[in-house]
């Protein structure tokens, strides 16, 4: 998956974070009624945090909608979001707006355009901070210039497995990108699932950011797909055998946290590269990513409050059910690799 | 040197030492324990030290932004040191001093070469237009040219029709 976000802040205005009350409701209005005559976000899903209960707010956050940051925020904050979830702005997080396209694969370049072209219709009737000097002004220093960060999420099992990460992701650092883990804390990245964007704003364009970030993520490809040869190359039972594994405490396990599913659904996907299940199979385990994640266990048995077990037990319960559909693997086919 | 380093965010004996490339540059980062885990530093590699950056960036010499203040929103250098962020965008203007040496490590460049605004340009140089206007008006006053204050009153109208939306969004 693809993303890639714009900061942007209103001229005369205080950036949220100091800004009172009263002039982050203006703020909030000022910014919705912009967003509600866009092109592209006629008819999309427009709300404030208050009007969420916690359990709304979690599901936003799981599916990469809002940020953490913005359903912790003051009064004020708010979201629209369009009809495919392909769009959604926040209003009052860090910024006075952070516009965010998303796109499934690589799809960098079209992204930018998507967002490039979103971002001139707002500036129509938003009066945008702006310098010739510093370019968009931000709350933070780090988005000065371009307020841009583009990113895409990389599948890097092999890496992880083979211990090469640290070293990519120093080399990728050199280049100018940071690595995060997606799932988990910091940078535990359970699912070796990473975020992989431009670390800098200032002093590049955004067509040079997004072409730079494009190379890198075709070399870490390349890195990956070295690993998983070589893997199977010198250990030729030792890929099968994970992914058999996993395969196995998915469609038989009765308690799985979240993170331990991240690491089985991870695998299996990892399979599904290297042919061992039907490649229409890789849709359900995506989704299944993000249905494991907390909120969306806590969401689909219509409860209020789950205990930490209870909810390992649903989770796996859910996929039990799904995995009971899914193909044994088949580990002499060598369709996609 | 012979004395143990100090936390770059506190003043507790630094254990954890940080080194990150960005811009071909080396940057030291040290920190102690609990800022570590606090700022969720686990695996060195894995992450990224702009933030912490720009707060030890500025500790070594506090004094070169000290007196600074923007007119705008009454923000001072010291409270950037606590939260890393500015208070309106006027502040950059304000706190130029303080913001230039903080940018050449941060970023690849000190200036924005990147996408334009086209019309938060216009608005902008329509604003300059009224202030000079505005200002001009004030002189013909106090030197009682009125006929000269009644023509720069045409045209301030003007220019703010011309403008529309530049009332959008100012306080
Ligand atoms: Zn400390
Ligand atoms: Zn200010």
């Amino acid at each position: 998956m693809t993303r890639i976000r714009l900061a942007r802040n209103l001229a005369n205005h205080r950036f949220p974070g100091r800004a009172d009350e009263d002039e982050r409701s203006e703020i909030l209005s000022l910014c919705r009624e912009s967003l509600a005559e866009t092109p592209g976000l006629k008819r999309s899903f427009s709300v404030t945090m208050e009007e969420l209960d916690s359990q709304q707010r979690q599901l936003l956050v799981e599916r990469h909608l809002v940020s953490r940051e913005l359903i912790d925020a003051k009064l004020g904050a708010g979201a629209v979001i369009n009809r495919d979830q392909s769009i959604s702005v926040m209003i009052n997080e860090e910024d006075h707006l952070r516009i965010q396209v998303l796109r499934t694969g690589f799809q960098l370049k079209k992204a930018w355009n998507t967002i490039d072209a979103l971002d001139t219709a707002l500036e129509s009737s938003l009066n945008y901070a702006f310098s010739s000097q510093l370019g968009y002004l931000t709350a933070c220093p780090t988005n000065l210039g371009t307020g841009m960060r583009a990113s895409a999420m990389m599948h890097l099992p092999a890496l992880v497995i083979v211990g090469h990460m640290e070293k990519v992701v120093r080399a990728v650092n050199q280049l100018g990108m940071v690595v995060r883990g997606l799932f988990g804390e910091g940078s535990d990245a359970s699912g070796s699932i990473f975020q992989i964007s431009n670390q800098t704003t200032l002093g590049e364009a955004e067509p040079v950011i997004v072409k730079r970030l494009q190379s890198v993520l075709k070399s870490i490809v390349e890195h990956e797909l070295n690993a998983r040869d070589r893997l199977l190359e010198k250990s030729p039972g030792k890929l099968p055998d994970k992914i058999g594994r996993a395969f196995g405490i998915l469609k038989h396990g009765h308690l799985i946290s979240s993170s331990e599913a991240m690491n089985l659904l991870s695998l299996v996907r990892l399979g599904v590269d290297l042919g061992y299940f039907p490649e229409e199979q890789r849709l359900a385990i995506d989704r299944l990513f993000i249905e494991a994640q907390p909120g969306h266990i806590l969401h689909r048995s219509g409860k209020t409050e789950l205990e930490s077990e209870d909810r390992d037990c649903l989770r796996a319960e859910q996929l039990r059910s799904e995995f009971a559909n899914f193909m044994s693997p088949n580990y002499d086919s060598f369709g996609n690799n | 040197m012979a004395s143990p380093l100090k936390c770059d965010l506190c003043d507790n004996l630094a254990t954890v030492h940080l080194t990150q490339i960005v811009n071909q540059k080396v940057h030291k980062v040290d920190l102690c324990e609990t800022c570590a885990q606090a700022k969720g530093v686990t695996d060195p590699s894995g992450f990224s030290l702009s933030d912490l950056l720009l707060k030890a960036s500025l500790n070594p010499e506090p004094s070169a932004a000290s007196g600074l203040r923007c007119e705008q929103c009454g923000f001072e250098p010291e409270e950037f040191k606590k939260t890393g962020r500015f208070g309106c965008p006027a502040c950059y203007e304000a706190l130029t001093g303080m913001v230039d040496p903080m940018l050449e490590n941060m970023h690849k460049g000190t200036a924005h070469v990147g996408k334009v605004p086209e019309h938060a340009l216009e608005r902008k140089e329509l604003e300059d237009r009224l202030t000079a206007l505005e200002s001009n008006l004030k002189i013909a006053i106090d030197a009682e040219r009125y006929e000269d204050a009644a023509k720069y009153r045409d045209e301030i109208v003007q220019v703010r029709e011309e403008a529309g939306l530049a009332q959008i969004g100012s306080i």
